[in-house]
This record gives structure tokens, C-alpha cells and sequence, in this order.
């Protein structure tokens, strides 16, 4: 037997590899602690990873949005197609925030450093992260063209052997509202694959070894024979799925035809809408990320993203479709439409593989994103005279679907990994306020396991004034639906206090004195509502989550005086 | 003789006792009796006043740290608890931060609310967050919820309103109504139990305070009067997770701050150990049955901080559990633990933990039931642990049952042979305790690379040295009475109690001196009544420090305040003090960036004097060894025989060169070939690299 102390011992193999994955924890880490933007620190919507020198993933942080998962991966070929490792120096730094080379708008910078050991190349690094702002019109569905979304910054490089672009710098700063914010976050982003490679050179020093290959070799194999395993039980055969949301100007279909074969999973989106005329639109990137998330999540969870586990889900989408837009399409809330992806594939391996799927959900984030002051909204410039200026962006959520054995998580992030940002700190740094915060009755979609709740949110201002209210949701007229016999959740809805119904997706005035109130969506429920077991409705009846109506008329559970189940009545109205 | 005092630290399966008198420190375990944990307590004082010759007036203090709140807080055994909310947020505390801490598991659930949503009621009212009333608390706002409150037979009620940390008076007129019109429920306030900004995190905390009130409250008043019964007049202490000391009555009324005692007491004695050394950067490493804590110490005073987690349900995953904003003592808690279950998984890699086969079943080769293969069973296979001498001889270890389990669980599957198994669950256990130290020193804009260690704890001084060798550390000090380092711990700690206040302010031309004195000199007036109950006359230390970030940022630096009063400069100095350290964390400044304030704390401590330096080493000496056992040798794969040393019959200045084994009756301390163990002057062991 080799000696447990043999770098290449598969104990020691193993310690390497967590430690690479370590590596980029760290990385991430870093990142976070750093980052200006909102989504960056409370929502994770950043990714960290090593690649070999022939442009491999061989590790990457797991961190709050999927949104990265393969698109990072892809960028890192395109920085090595426009530059070769053997004009790379030690101190080069790279960057963009291509959308297509990138990871799906403008507002995400990727950056790439090589990673120098006694001047031999031993990998990349790769950072990606969310800035705060890029210029245009800020993160809405309002451009009808990329040129409209802000500053474009092609792959070019960050540092020259250690020297920073100063040009670059001023450009990015003469071109974005907050140029400290960026220009900082830019700066994050190089330092923390420096910190990254720093302790891959401590690492390689450690275990004795003077390159990846070995180990990359080690990692890659094994994940994808992982891979191909787990593929292996679900049953070979095509899928298909289609699913129509709101979309802007009119509904999109987005439509799925899925293979499992012994070699993976192909997904193909032949077949869905064209591309709008506003920034819902997805970048294949992006479309390429959530969809391998969403075959993940089911078939095999436990392997850890590199470009073997990758390697076995293959996504395509034809040109032209939303899902494949191409440059110059506006692309910047590419997020709406692509968040959807996961409940597109679920649909799919829904009829493959028996109770491992959950019901569709809201799936696209609900953020609130208001604004306010003087020559910021549209309205009379008198009304806003003595308004305070503000920007919120707090992100929220409506309910997930009903899972296999149980119920769907309310108010919970799917697929994204957001945080919500506390109603105290909206309240103390802007003088908006949040009246109410609560699930939505009845929203759940019923099932024998029932969809999570949707929640309601109603906000206002302090002050006499109107302020600007950016909506940026789906699923208010293609709720979520149900599966296996379900119903479908709740459906989403914006609309004044007053009564007046807003749009779903676009900036708007709100007049002064009116409150907001958004409605976000429920989950779909799973399985026959008659077949929950009727003690599990009594108890959503008693924490209010379902009315005694729903409870008799949709899930047929009478209730007695005491609040308990009624057997006798119960057993009546679930026999017809 | 009076002045000697008494440490009693009740953990899952044991009730550690320690008691100082004149220079001597005594010290012992009993079981804990989980349904009356005050008759083990009782137990170990009876024992060890018939172990030391000492009787009840003879004490100046017992000090008293207890998992029993945190138990009650995962078992959700708390008491039958009712929440008031403000209007329109009763739901807060069960959405949590409406995400998921899990990315790929579509089955993670989040931690259940200490109460359920029918318990959980909306009071019309509020608050701005200024302080401005919108709307009014009405006379009669509870006029529907009493009755309710009345027949669900509520044993504690947590009040949450929006704001409350700026102006607490609805609380206190709820609270008013509450004592009045049910005079024998417990109140929590959130403005009381932790008056900081972020709604759920407040009430997460306040609720916490109220689930656990009652049985903390009974159970403590028990203790006290059993105390009083065997005749012991001196005052009781509780120990809480900030590492400080606080009075029967405080820990009554606020007993979410006792949550993390143990661990608190740990973190104590190794700071206070770092100050006798002379050892300016230390990281400390504790290791249980069940997890492991490590905590950086620089110049002798460990972290401090309020954020913490209580009751972790998932993997032992942060998200996972129910966030309290207490103050603790700064340190990252896994589950690696000598009862942590080690498997093989679909990649063929050894995963160990977090899961944990705990006290029962245990480990395989505790021959109860556990079936498992455990941290522990490959320590017995590795020759680590002598299976004959665990636990000083009170417990036989199994040594086929450990091998057979880990053949099964882990050498089958990898094809490697059983001690090849051992050796790669104990090296995954210590890289992934060397990785949680890594990203918690990242996290803490620190270094661990280069520190000294400080390893207590029945595990921790198994894999000291391994890890120490991970983390590049070249120095590991294992403390005397190392398997029950919190309850000594606790003898050190000083009464002491910190108070927040949630208060805005930017550090630009409107900020009001005026008033953050008068804020501060209120919260100093809070403190010393407090203290002053624990700690009648010894000079008080004051510390301060604010919560602060550039204008914009989603989280916090602690930064430490200067003794005030202050004058118009110290806005200037705020701003100095916080970019230096965030500079320091993350390597650059923000230029013509606002910087502003949400938290202010103020800590009140009762002086402790310093330690006294160790003297220097005594002449090294070579003692001889009590016999020897086959430790396994990575290098070779095979066993090889090394000495076993006494750690009861080593004297300081004896020199051990590795590899080498010392035992004493609560743990092991592995010498790794390579590095040579010294007894210093005060008997304890230094591992170092040899030369």
C-alpha cells in the first residue's frame, strides 16, 4: 500500500482537492467582505474559481446565485481565445463585462489572473461580481438596446505586469454614477484572485507539488464518472416541457426538449419565443447556467461544479430565440426570464424520475427598487421640490413549490440565494415605509403538499411627494403551477392602495400620498389537495395560512367547533 | 479559610467542576443528570468538598456555566411562548432572511419559530425610524389578545415593535399591560434584551430570551436554594457567552446571554494562558464530542462580537439555525467532534460529520449501540487512545468493534486497509478544522499562518499538533487540566456586561457629540448596576467600540472607541480609527466615501489583574517513560512503538522529543516525530518543532 503521506495517495488526493476547494471559498470570501453592491454582499451574487492552464474549471466557490455556475466557466475560453496563455505575464490582469463573454449583463464584471509559481504558469483565476452601477439606465427592462444599458468594457486587460490601466479607470469613472463603488469593486475583484493565488502557491508548496495536472486530472474524472453515475438512474429517454410566463409586451413560451443518454443530459430550447424588445432577454450564457442548475439540483447535487461535472449536461438554444439573444439585444434583467429555467427542466425530469421533483414556483425574484427626488421621478418638478433623494433596492420573494413529502418554503429565494435586506435598515436610510409584511392568505397552491406562501408587502413614503417605483415580476398572469394534481399557486399582482393595478414589469410614478402594495406569488402545490392529510389542514387553517373555506371547498376538511378535524363530515366531502 | 472559589461547567455528558484555593487547583467530572441538571452539579461540590477537605464557608464564589438553555433551544423544549408584533410583521421571524442556506438541496427547511404563527399576534401601532409616532399605541390594543393569551395558558411573552430601539415606550406600556393583567407571565422586551436595528434578528433574540425565561428561571433558583441548603453563603455567578460574569438576577432576566457559556469559558482561559506566556497572537482550539471551536487571541483578549447562532438543524450549516444578537465571545464552532461520523461519498471521498454520534450511542467502540464509524474509533485503531485507560480508566474502549466499523464503513469502500481508513478520517477531520480556521481568520482580516496554539478539550490534544503542522504553526501549548479547560476558565473571568444602543449617525458636519456622550453615560449608568451586583468593589474597565461602515455597505466593523468623554474631534478620530482597520481587513481605503454609525456598545468589566509572566523554563531534563504503545506512522504506513509518558509524573523542564504519547485521565497529547514537548514552569506542555 502507498503511504498515506504519498502526494498522490487517494487520501492525500482528497485533501487536495478540498483544499482547492478551500482555495476558493477563500476566495469568494474575500470578495464578499469587500463588495459594494448590494447583491455582491447580502445575495452571493458573485463566483469564484481555479481553472488549469488549458482553461478547465477544477473548483468553484459555491456561493448565493447559480447564475455563474457554467457561464464563469465559459468566460475564462473566450479571455483565452482573445489571449493566449504564452503572451500571459506574471501581474496581467483581465477583464469585461461582456454580456455575452461574460456572465449575462453589463453590471457583472468577470476578471481573470494567472497565477505565476517560479515564473511557470500553474493556473487562472476567475472572479465575477455584480457592480452597483454601469451607467445607461441602471438595472430595468426600460433599454431597447445593449447601447441604452450602460458602459461595455470588451475583454481587455485589468494590469499590465502589475501596472493598473489608468485610462480604463477614468473611463469607468466618467461613465457610472457611483465611481467609487465600481471602481472599488474592481479593485476587490483583482485583489481577491491575488489572495487566491497566494494561497495556491503556499498549497503546491505544502503537498511538494509543482503544477495542477495531476490533481486536475484526479478532479475532473472523478466528477464526471460522479456525474454520469447519477445520470445513469434516470431513466434514458426525451422529455418535453413547456412553460408560458408574462413576459413584457407579450407573453414568452419557453419551451424545452430534454435527452438522457448514457453520455448526459442534453436540454434543447428549440421552440421558445423570439427575442423582446426590452432587457428581459437572456444571453445563451446565462440561459446555459441556470438550466445545468436546475438538472443539478434533481440529478446530482452532491458533486461539486467543475468543468467534469459540467461536462455531462449540454444546453443549446437557437439564435434569436429570448433565450439565445444576441448582441445588440438588451439584455440587462436578463434575470426574470432566465430564473424560470430551473421550473423549465424540473418539467421535464418531472416525468422521468418518480417524487424527486418539486412544483413550479415564483422563481423570479420580487425586488422592491424605488427611487425618489428632485428631477428623479417623472412628476411635477413642484410636487418634488423638497423631496429627499433616495435609492432602495431590497430583495424579496414569493413562495417556492410544493416539494416530494413536503411543503413548498413561503417567502423563500428560488433558485436565487438572495437575502432580503431588513425593513429597519430600508426605513432608516430612506424615507420609505413598509406598512405591512405578511404571507398572503390562500396563496399556497393546494396539493397534498401544498405550495410556500407568497407574501404582501405595502409601502409608501414619509414625505408629501411622489417617488419612482421600478417593477421587475412575472407570474401575475402565468401563475406558478401545480404538479401531479395540484393546484397552481397564487398569482402575483402590483397595484396602488387606492386600487389602481400597475404594471408588472417597467419604471412607474407612484402619486403622493398613495402606498404601493405588491402581492407576490405563491408556489404551486403538489399531489391531489383531497389526499393531504386533513390534520395538516387544520393546522394551516389555525396559523391562518389557509381559510376554512379553502380548507372545505378545495381540500375538503370540515372543521368541528373545537378547531379540529370534523372525521365524520371530512370523510363525506372527500368520498365524492 | 475563606476566598476559595468554585467552577461548575455542565456539558452534554459531563459536569466539570474546578475549584481554586491558595494555589492549588482541584478539579473533577461527574456524570450530568439531564432531568434535574442541578444534582450534578451538587454532586461534583459534594465530592469535591470531601476530595479537597473544604466546607461551604469557605467560598467566595461559584461561578456556573450550563448548556441548559442551548439544549432547550434545539430540542425546541422551551416554554409555551406568545409574540406581539407590530401590525402587519408577524411574520417576520418566520421568514427569516427569505432564503435559502443550502444552494442545491430542494429539501432544506428553515429552523421552525421558537413560535408558531397562531401564537403570534399583530398590535396596532407605530413607530418611525426616528423615533416619530405614526400611529399611537391604543388604550385597549390588547383587548382581543389577553383573553387568547389567558386561555392558551402562555407561559412567556415576547413584545417586537418596529423601531423599538429608538423609542421603546410601546413596549413598555404593553409590557405594563401585560404584568398587570397577567401577573404570572414572563415579559421579554426586544428593547431590553438586545435594542439593536434589524427587526428579525432582534425578535429572533427576543424570542429566544422568552422560550427559554421560565426554565431558566426555575431551574436557577433551584440550584441557588439547594447551594444555600448544603450551607454556602457566597454569591453565585453565572458565566455568559461574552466571557463575562453576571449576577443570579441578570442571568434570570436576560438568559439568552448564558447560551454559549462553555465555549465563552474556554476562549477565557486561553487568553488569560496567552497573557502568562508572554504569546501575543494565539488561535485557540477546542475539541469535544461533538464540535469544535477555534478562536483567535491576540495580546491576551479574544474577539469579541454579537452576532451569533444558536441550534444549527442543517450539516451544522451557518443559516441554519435561530440568530441571536448577543454578545459572544468571537470564534467559528464545526461539527468535528471525536463522536463525528465519518463516511465515504459518491465521489469516493471521506466526509467526517457534521453529524455526530454524541455521548449515546456513541462511537463504535464505546459498546453502546453505536454502529458508526467515528473520529474516535480511528484514534483507538491508530493507537492514539489507549482503549484500556479512556476516561482514567472508567470506560473500556472496543477496540475490534472500532476496526470492524471502519473497515466497513470506509475501508471496503476505498480499498484501503483499517488503520489506512483511521488515517484518512483523521486527516479529513483536521483539514476541515484547519480550512474553518483558514476562512475564520479571512473573515477576521487575520492570519492564522504563524500563530501560537493553545489546544484544550478532551480531542484537541490528539490533533494539536497535526493541525498545527496544516496551519503552519510551529508552537502548542496544552494547558494543565487541558479535558476541563472551560470550568477553569470560568474561575478567571471577571464580572462583566455589555449594553448596545441602535443609533444612525453619518460622521460629517450634523453629527452631535452632545448626545453620544449623554448616550454612552446613560449606558454606563445600566452597565454599573448590573456589575456592581457580581462585583461590589473592584475598579471597573470600560470599553467601548461602534459598529461602523462606509455610507452604503451591507455589514458592520466593530471598531474601539477611546475613553470618553468626547469633543468635537472625536468624528475625526471615528473615521481615522474605522478606515485604519478597514485598510488592515481589506487592504484599502475608500476615498471622499460618507462613513457611518448603526451600533454603539459599551462593556463594563470588573479589573482583573494581569497574570504573572511564566518563568523561563526550568533545565531541560529527560524523564523516563511509564511504558510504550504502537502509535501508527503516516511515513511508513505501519506501526511503530513509541514511548507513553504520565502527564501526572512529568515535572517541569522534562523534555519529550516525538514521537511520543502523554496521557492523563481526560485526554491524550499526540508529540508528532518532528517536534519535542517541554513541561514548562507551570506545567504546561509546549509542543514545538524540533530543532
Amino acid at each position: 500500500m502507498a503511504s498515506p503521506k504519498d502526494p498522490f495517495s487517494p487520501i492525500r488526493l482528497q485533501i487536495m482537492w478540498d483544499r482547492l476547494i478551500a482555495v476558493v471559498e477563500e476566495q469568494a470570501q474575500a470578495l464578499i467582505r469587500t463588495g459594494f453592491s448590494t447583491s455582491t454582499r447580502e445575495a452571493g451574487d458573485l463566483s469564484a474559481g481555479v481553472f488549469d492552464v488549458s482553461g478547465y474549471m477544477l473548483a468553484q466557490a459555491v456561493t448565493g446565485t447559480p447564475g455563474h455556475v457554467n457561464s464563469m466557466a465559459r468566460s475564462v475560453k473566450h479571455f483565452l481565445d482573445r489571449f493566449p496563455v504564452s503572451e500571459m505575464a506574471d501581474g496581467d490582469v483581465f477583464l469585461t463585462n461582456d454580456p455575452w463573454k461574460g456572465t449575462g449583463h453589463l453590471h457583472d464584471f468577470t476578471f481573470l489572473t494567472p497565477c505565476f509559481k517560479d515564473q511557470d504558469l500553474t493556473a487562472l483565476f476567475a472572479s465575477t461580481c455584480h457592480v452597483v452601477d454601469i451607467g445607461g439606465r441602471g438595472m430595468t427592462s426600460d433599454g431597447r438596446t445593449i447601447y441604452e444599458e450602460g458602459l461595455y468594457i470588451p475583454l481587455m486587460r485589468f494590469a499590465h505586469a502589475g501596472k493598473i490601466d489608468q485610462t480604463l479607470i477614468d473611463i469607468v469613472t466618467a461613465n457610472v454614477r457611483e465611481p467609487v463603488q465600481v471602481v472599488g469593486d474592481l479593485h476587490s475583484l483583482a485583489t481577491c484572485n491575488d489572495v487566491a493565488c497566494r494561497r495556491l502557491r503556499e498549497m503546491l508548496d505544502e503537498f511538494a507539488l509543482t503544477d495542477l495536472n495531476r490533481l486536475g486530472s484526479h478532479i475532473l474524472e472523478k466528477s464526471k464518472s460522479a456525474s454520469l453515475e447519477a445520470i445513469a438512474k434516470v431513466p434514458s429517454g426525451t422529455y418535453r416541457n413547456s412553460m408560458r410566463i408574462d413576459g413584457l409586451e407579450e407573453p414568452v413560451d419557453l419551451v424545452a426538449e430534454m435527452t438522457v443518454g448514457e453520455d448526459g443530459i442534453h436540454v434543447d430550447f428549440s421552440g421558445s419565443s423570439g427575442i423582446s424588445s426590452y432587457g428581459i432577454n437572456v444571453p445563451f450564457c446565462y440561459t446555459e447556467a441556470y438550466a445545468s442548475f436546475g438538472v443539478k439540483c434533481i440529478v446530482a447535487p452532491e458533486v461539486p461544479n467543475n468543468s467534469g461535472s459540467l461536462s455531462t449536461i449540454r444546453i443549446t438554444a437557437p439564435e434569436g430565440t429570448i433565450l439565445n439573444a444576441e448582441h445588440p439585444a438588451p439584455v440587462s434583467v436578463r434575470h426574470v426570464t432566465g430564473q424560470m429555467l430551473p421550473d423549465v427542466v424540473f418539467g421535464c425530469l418531472a416525468q422521468a424520475v418518480d417524487d424527486a421533483v418539486p412544483a413550479e414556483g415564483t422563481s423570479c425574484l420580487w425586488n422592491l427598487y424605488a427611487y425618489g427626488g428632485p428631477g428623479r421621478v417623472e412628476a411635477d418638478p413642484k410636487q418634488l421640490a423638497d423631496a429627499d433623494t433616495f435609492t432602495v433596492l431590497s430583495f424579496h420573494s414569493g413562495g417556492a413549490g410544493a416539494r416530494p413529502g413536503k411543503d413548498g418554503l413561503s417567502a423563500t429565494a428560488f433558485p436565487s440565494g438572495v437575502r432580503n435586506v431588513p425593513v429597519e435598515v430600508t426605513e432608516a436610510i430612506s424615507p420609505l415605509i413598509v406598512w405591512r409584511k405578511e404571507y398572503r392568505l390562500d396563496s399556497g397552491g393546494a396539493g397534498e403538499y401544498r405550495g410556500g406562501l407568497g407574501q404582501t408587502m405595502e409601502l409608501g413614503l414619509l414625505q408629501d411627494a411622489p417617488f419612482a417605483f421600478s417593477a421587475l415580476f412575472d407570474r401575475i398572469d402565468y401563475p406558478p403551477r401545480g404538479r401531479d394534481g395540484g393546484d397552481n399557486g397564487g398569482e402575483g399582482a402590483i397595484y396602488l392602495a387606492s386600487g389602481s393595478r400597475l404594471n408588472g414589469k417597467g419604471t412607474q410614478t407612484i402619486p403622493r400620498g398613495e402606498r404601493v402594495v405588491v402581492d407576490m406569488p405563491g408556489g404551486g402545490g403538489l399531489g391531489e389537495a383531497r389526499m393531504r392529510d386533513p390534520r395538516r389542514v387544520v393546522d394551516d387553517v389555525r396559523g391562518g395560512l389557509v381559510s376554512a373555506d379553502v380548507a372545505r371547498s378545495t381540500y375538503r376538511v370540515a372543521i368541528d367547533d373545537n378547531g379540529d378535524v370534523d372525521e365524520n363530515v371530512t370523510q363525506k366531502l372527500r368520498a365524492n | 479559610m475563606a476566598g476559595a472559589r468554585l467552577a461548575a461547567d455542565i456539558g452534554g455528558t459531563f459536569t466539570d467542576i474546578a475549584v481554586e484555593f491558595d494555589d492549588n487547583l482541584h478539579t473533577c467530572k461527574v456524570p450530568t443528570t439531564p432531568d434535574a441538571p442541578e444534582q450534578g452539579v451538587l454532586d461534583g461540590v459534594v465530592r469535591t468538598l470531601d476530595e479537597t477537605g473544604l466546607g461551604p464557608a469557605d467560598f467566595s464564589l461559584i461561578v456556573h456555566g450550563t448548556t441548559l438553555a442551548t439544549n432547550a433551544l434545539i430540542e425546541r423544549k422551551g416554554a409555551k411562548t406568545a409574540m406581539l408584533v407590530t401590525e402587519g410583521f408577524r411574520d417576520a421571524v418566520e421568514m427569516a432572511y427569505e432564503n435559502r442556506f443550502e444552494q442545491y438541496d430542494i429539501y432544506m427547511d428553515k429552523p421552525p419559530p421558537l413560535v408558531p404563527r397562531e401564537l403570534r399576534f399583530g398590535v396596532v401601532e407605530r413607530v418611525d425610524s426616528r423615533g416619530n409616532v405614526l400611529i399611537p399605541l391604543p388604550d385597549d390594543a390588547l383587548a382581543s389578545i389577553i383573553p387568547i393569551l389567558r386561555s392558551e395558558r402562555i407561559d412567556a411573552v415576547a413584545i417586537g415593535l418596529m423601531h423599538s430601539y429608538v423609542a421603546p415606550d410601546h413596549e413598555r406600556r404593553i409590557a405594563a399591560i401585560l404584568k398587570s393583567e397577567l401577573p404570572g407571565v414572563m415579559v421579554s422586551l426586544s428593547s431590553e434584551v438586545s435594542p439593536e436595528i434589524r427587526e428579525y434578528e432582534r425578535w429572533s433574540t427576543t424570542v429566544a430570551n422568552a422560550y427559554v425565561q421560565p426554565l431558566m428561571s426555575s431551574y436557577l433558583g433551584r440550584l441557588s436554594d439547594s447551594l444555600s441548603d448544603l450551607g454556602f453563603g457566597c454569591s453565585l455567578c453565572l458565566m455568559t457567552s461574552g466571557g463575562g460574569l453576571c449576577s443570579l438576577e441578570t442571568a434570570r432576566q436576560f438568559p439568552i446571554r448564558l447560551v454559549e457559556s462553555g465555549p465563552a469559558g474556554g476562549a477565557i482561559l486561553a487568553a488569560r494562558l496567552a497573557q502568562e506566556c508572554g504569546l501575543d497572537k494565539v488561535v485557540s482550539f477546542d475539541m469535544g464530542g461533538t464540535t469544535a471551536k477555534i478562536c483567535l487571541i491576540d495580546n491576551g483578549e479574544p474577539l469579541h462580537s454579537r452576532r451569533f447562532e444558536v441550534a444549527r438543524q442543517y450539516r451544522f450549516l451557518k443559516g441554519s439555525g435561530l440568530p441571536l444578537r448577543i454578545p459572544v465571545i468571537e470564534m467559528v464552532e464545526i461539527g468535528a467532534g471525536g463522536g463525528s461520523i465519518a463516511r465515504v461519498d459518491s465521489l469516493s471521498r471521506i466526509q467526517v460529520g457534521p453529524d455526530s454520534a454524541g455521548a449515546v450511542p456513541g462511537p463504535a467502540c464505546y459498546s453502546k449501540g453505536g454502529a458508526a464509524a467515528t473520529v474516535t474509533d480511528a484514534n483507538l485503531t491508530l493507537g492514539r487512545i489507549d482503549g484500556e485507560a479512556f476516561a482514567g480508566g472508567t470506560m473500556k474502549l472496543d477496540a475490534n468493534a472500532a476496526a470492524k466499523t471502519l473497515e466497513v464503513d470506509v475501508g471496503v469502500p476505498l480499498s484501503l486497509s483499517d488503520e489506512g481508513a483511521a488515517f484518512g478520517i483523521s486527516e479529513v477531520v483536521e483539514e476541515n478544522m484547519a480550512n474553518a480556521a483558514r476562512v475564520h481568520a479571512v473573515e477576521s482580516g487575520a492570519e492564522v499562518r504563524g500563530r501560537s496554539m493553545i489546544a484544550f478539550g478532551g480531542g484537541a490534544p490528539l490533533h494539536a499538533a497535526s493541525l498545527a503542522r496544516k496551519l503552519e504553526i510551529d508552537e502548542v501549548v496544552v494547558p494543565v487540566a487541558a479535558g476541563v479547560g472551560s470550568a477553569v476558565g470560568f474561575l478567571q473571568a471577571p464580572a462583566a456586561y455589555e449594553v448596545v444602543r441602535s443609533r444612525y449617525e453619518i460622521l460629517d458636519n450634523s453629527f452631535d457629540v452632545s448626545a453620544l456622550n449623554a448616550l454612552f453615560s446613560e449606558m454606563r449608568d445600566e452597565a454599573s448596576g448590573i456589575v456592581r451586583a457580581a462585583a461590589s468593589d473592584n475598579a471597573l474597565v470600560e470599553n467601548r467600540t461602534a459598529d461602523m461602515r462606509y455610507r452604503g455597505q451591507g455589514h458592520e466593523i466593530t471598531i474601539v472607541l477611546p475613553d470618553g468623554p468626547y469633543n468635537y474631534q472625536i468624528g475625526i478620530d471615528m473615521i481615522d480609527r474605522f478606515e485604519t482597520s478597514y485598510e488592515a481587513t481589506f487592504s484599502r481605503r475608500i476615498p471622499n466615501l460618507d462613513v457611518e454609525v448603526l451600533n454603539w456598545s459599551l462593556r463594563l468589566s470588573a479589573a482583573v489583574p494581569d497574570s504573572e509572566l511564566c518563568p523561563p523554563d526550568p533545565p531541560a531534563t529527560e524523564p523516563e517513560p511509564n511504558g510504550t504503545r504502537m502509535l501508527f506512522d503516516p511515513e511508513t504506513a505501519a506501526p511503530m512503538e513509541v514511548s507513553v509518558y504520565d502527564r501526572d509524573s512529568l515535572k517541569p523542564g522534562n523534555l519529550i522529543v516525538g514521537p511520543a504519547i502523554i496521557t492523563e485521565d481526560e485526554t491524550t497529547t499526540i508529540v508528532l516525530s518532528g517536534y519535542e514537548a517541554t513541561v514548562n514552569a507551570r506545567s504546561h506542555i509546549v509542543l514545538r518543532r524540533a530543532p
